[in-house]
């Protein structure tokens, strides 16, 4: 007997059309709509703009402080005329002890409408998104996925690579692109979106780092995905690379090298303009200066750091739209 | 108690080695005959159950269940246990210690097999091996023994002490009870939830290797090698629960050798595979996790080859409130009691050709053969009335909404079931009937 009908399906009914939770099972037509709309949105007057979530309610619910991530989803909600409320692990507002269920139903019965979510475990926004009935946006669950995150990656490739456009997003849209992933892949919950959103789109992920925080177990992230350990190797074959955070706390009781990881992976000019001088060099933040990467490479011509900042704005606009079903959204309700 | 007959059924009786058509009498708790059809049917003053169509089987034994009392009966109790036990047609039941508190005493066991506790069918228990279950000092076995432990564990968490694994072994051997082990190496498992793999760093969450559960029954068969030869006694290991093919082979080995080790396969561990877990499914989180399908198809050639000895539920009840919450703070288990059978027909007898009474022998004579149950997982005249009458043709749907457990945290909630009981009757009383 084959197993698969003895075990759960993914059941997407049991959660509200506008969720983002994973962008797993996200198909490329909506991705597609999502950046539309994205273009759409920054193209509209202040004051219009305003209005597509005039008196809606949104709330905003941090488990981990992340002042990026929060301030571009709270500005989002705010530039489309929204009410926010940040609930935070720092505020009183969680109550000790309370289950994420509790504050979850506390906050709809507030008259919230949609909840975005940063949360310390992986899965913690389907357990919400289920237990509420509500639209739920990940914003960065455990080591599991920051959707988000690649969403306004991909915009930000589409925006800064020769001959692509935010207007054409198919499934060939990144054919010939190869994106080096490089650093703390098994706790990054950005490498995990993009690897599993990018191919999707044609291009190819080569993800790169020690097997300490690299483990081949990565390669489950689905097809276009493939590992290489030498960035050397890696960079010469990126059209994109994406630096991650090494996060020094976490590095207890892996077998890794500092020095060593900093010759092997750092990314700096020299190694940038020997390898892949045209490469769009990319970071989720934060980062860290002088450890993954250089302060002349984050600063330098090649690097779209701060474009990924602008387009998580937009991005986040976007998602909060599609969420209420408002902005050209109103057909993910039917 | 009046008598009772049951008539036209096919018996299957590993133990016996019976599998035809028979009557069975059922007479003051005891099976009183089992003869060819007719031949009993000039006794009077009767109860007459019907099993056309059906098998008739010893009352299934599990030798690995939770039931939550004393301490946590908002998630089961004694009572509703095995009634839950009764309706998936299991007729003994063995409790394993991590109740609150810790069943680590001669009162505490006394309390828990009390009548009064409610238990509709056969309760043995399995007191804890070391006092409170901490793994430093082992408890007295003597006096646990004369109160009727069938065995000792520390399950929920394994004796990793070599010393203290060694001590305990070494004492259940004067006593001819086994302990029972669940293996697992909690120094390799700390802050992991699932199995480790492919699906564990999709899913971004922390993973249990194989090596966690194979390095603690490799631990274990070597104590044993030592003791048999440094102290000239014969110990005897179950491996609870065993779900990774390298532990398996460990086993195997072991047997080979000759050395005392039984070992337990769980249905959810033949049926499911880690990506059961879909979008962090709290109800198929248990310790130790679904493996792959490699380590799953390596449980069912254990079954098939005959280095497992037994099929056990660890019958794990949670209340609702605490699978509903984030899959790593969710505690681990999940209820089994009602889907055993349904699950062992399907997956063994139809998946993967295993006769029925070989299904049968798994779930009840050698469970009872392991923990010398005397009386019990055979229907041979003298015996105890346990008694397990069910349609092996039935396909349907498990309901956990009709489930007799308090708690109903499974996996298999729409899960299609092979064989269907009609009856169950526990010493001659009818404990279920569907
Ligand atoms: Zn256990």
């Amino acid at each position: 007997m084959t197993s698969s009908k003895m075990q759960g399906e993914m059941k997407a009914a049991e959660y509200a059309a506008g969720s983002l939770l994973t962008v797993a099972g996200l198909p490329v037509e909506e991705v597609a709509a999502i950046l539309a709309a994205t273009d759409r949105m920054e193209r509209m007057a202040a004051a219009e703009r305003a209005k597509i979530l005039a008196g809606r309610r949104i709330a905003l619910l941090f488990y981990e402080s992340s002042t990026r991530t929060r301030t571009s989803f709270e500005l989002a909600a705010k530039s489309l005329g929204a009410m926010t409320t940040l609930v935070s692990d720092k505020s009183s507002s969680i109550e000790k002890g309370e289950s994420l269920k509790d504050t979850g139903l506390t906050l709809r019965a507030l008259g919230a409408e949609c909840i975005i979510l940063r949360h310390a475990n992986s899965g913690a926004p389907y357990l919400l998104a289920k237990l509420t009935g509500l639209p739920v946006l990940n914003a960065g669950d455990g080591m599991h996925e920051h959707p988000s995150q690649a969403l306004l990656d991909l915009r930000t490739m589409l925006a800064r690579l020769p001959g692509m456009s935010s207007r054409l997003v198919n499934a060939k849209t990144l054919d010939g692109v190869t994106v080096v992933i490089t650093g703390d892949i098994l706790h990054s919950r950005v490498a995990r979106s993009n690897a599993m959103l990018l191919p999707r789109l044609g291009a190819r992920v080569l993800l790169c780092g020690p097997a300490a925080l690299l483990p081949v177990d990565a390669l489950g992230l689905g097809s276009g995905v493939e590992i290489e350990r030498d960035f050397d190797k890696a960079l010469q074959q990126a059209q994109v690379v994406m630096m991650l955070r090494i996060q020094r706390e976490r590095l207890a009781g892996l077998e890794l090298d500092l020095a060593d990881y900093i010759s092997r992976y750092q990314l700096d000019q020299e190694r940038l303009t020997a390898r892949a001088p045209e490469a769009l060099v990319m970071h989720p933040g934060p980062m860290i200066r002088g450890l993954e990467i250089l302060g002349e490479v984050a600063d330098g011509p090649n690097s779209a750091i701060e474009d990924q900042v602008r387009h998580g704005l937009g991005v986040r606009t976007a998602l909060l739209a599609r969420a209420l079903s408002v902005g050209g959204f109103e057909s993910v309700t039917a | 108690m009046s008598d009772i007959l049951i008539l036209n059924g096919r018996v299957v009786d590993p133990a016996s080695g019976i599998d035809a058509e028979r009557d069975v009498l059922l007479r003051h708790g005891r099976v009183a005959a089992v003869e060819m059809p007719g031949e009993l049917r000039a006794v009077r003053g009767k109860e007459i159950i019907d099993a056309k169509g059906m098998i008739v089987a010893p009352g299934l034994v599990d030798v690995h269940v939770h039931l939550r009392e004393p301490g946590q009966t908002y998630k089961e109790s004694i009572k509703t246990g095995t009634e839950a036990a009764a309706a998936g047609g299991f007729t003994s039941v063995v409790a394993m210690p991590n109740t609150v508190p810790v069943n680590d005493s001669v009162s505490g066991l006394e309390w828990m097999l009390d009548a009064a506790r409610g238990a509709c069918v056969k309760l043995f228990a399995m007191p804890a091996a070391t006092f409170g279950s901490l793994g430093e000092e082992i408890t007295d076995y003597h006096e646990l023994a004369r109160a009727g432990a069938v065995g000792f564990t520390d399950d929920g968490k394994p004796i990793l002490h070599d010393r203290v694994m060694r001590t305990a072994l070494v004492a259940a051997a004067g006593i001819g009870v086994p302990i029972s082990q669940h293996a697992e190496d909690t120094r390799l498992t700390g802050g992991c939830s699932m199995n480790a793999g492919p699906v564990a760093f999709r899913l971004g969450l922390r993973g249990m290797t194989v090596e966690a559960e194979s390095k603690i029954v490799e631990r274990d068969i070597r104590l044993l090698r030592d003791i048999e030869r440094h102290d000239g006694l014969r110990p005897h290991l179950h491996v609870q629960h065993v779900s990774t093919a390298k532990a398996m082979e460990a086993i195997r080995q072991a047997k080979r050798e000759g050395l005392h080790v039984t070992c337990e396969v769980a249905p959810h561990h033949f049926t499911l595979t880690d990506e059961a877990i879909g979008d962090y499914d709290t109800n198929a989180k248990m310790n130790p996790p679904l493996r792959n399908d490699a380590d799953r198809q390596a449980m069912i050639a254990g079954l098939l080859d005959g280095t497992v000895d037994c099929i056990a539920t660890d019958h794990a009840p949670h209340a609702l409130f605490e699978k509903e919450q984030e899959f790593e703070r969710a505690p681990n288990g999940i209820t089994g009691l009602e889907t055993a059978l349904g699950l062992a027909l399907r997956v063994l007898h139809q998946g993967n050709g295993m006769s029925i009474s070989r299904v049968i022998e798994l779930m009840s004579a050698q469970p009872a053969g392991i923990l010398s149950l005397a009386g019990r997982g055979t229907l041979s005249v003298d015996s105890f009335a346990d008694v397990v009458v069910f349609d092996p043709a039935a396909e349907w749907s498990f309901d956990v909404a009709k489930t007799r457990s308090k708690s109903r945290n499974t996996p298999f909630d729409g899960a299609p079931m092979l064989g269907r009981v009609s009856y169950t009757l526990s010493e001659g009383r009818v404990v279920f009937k569907s």
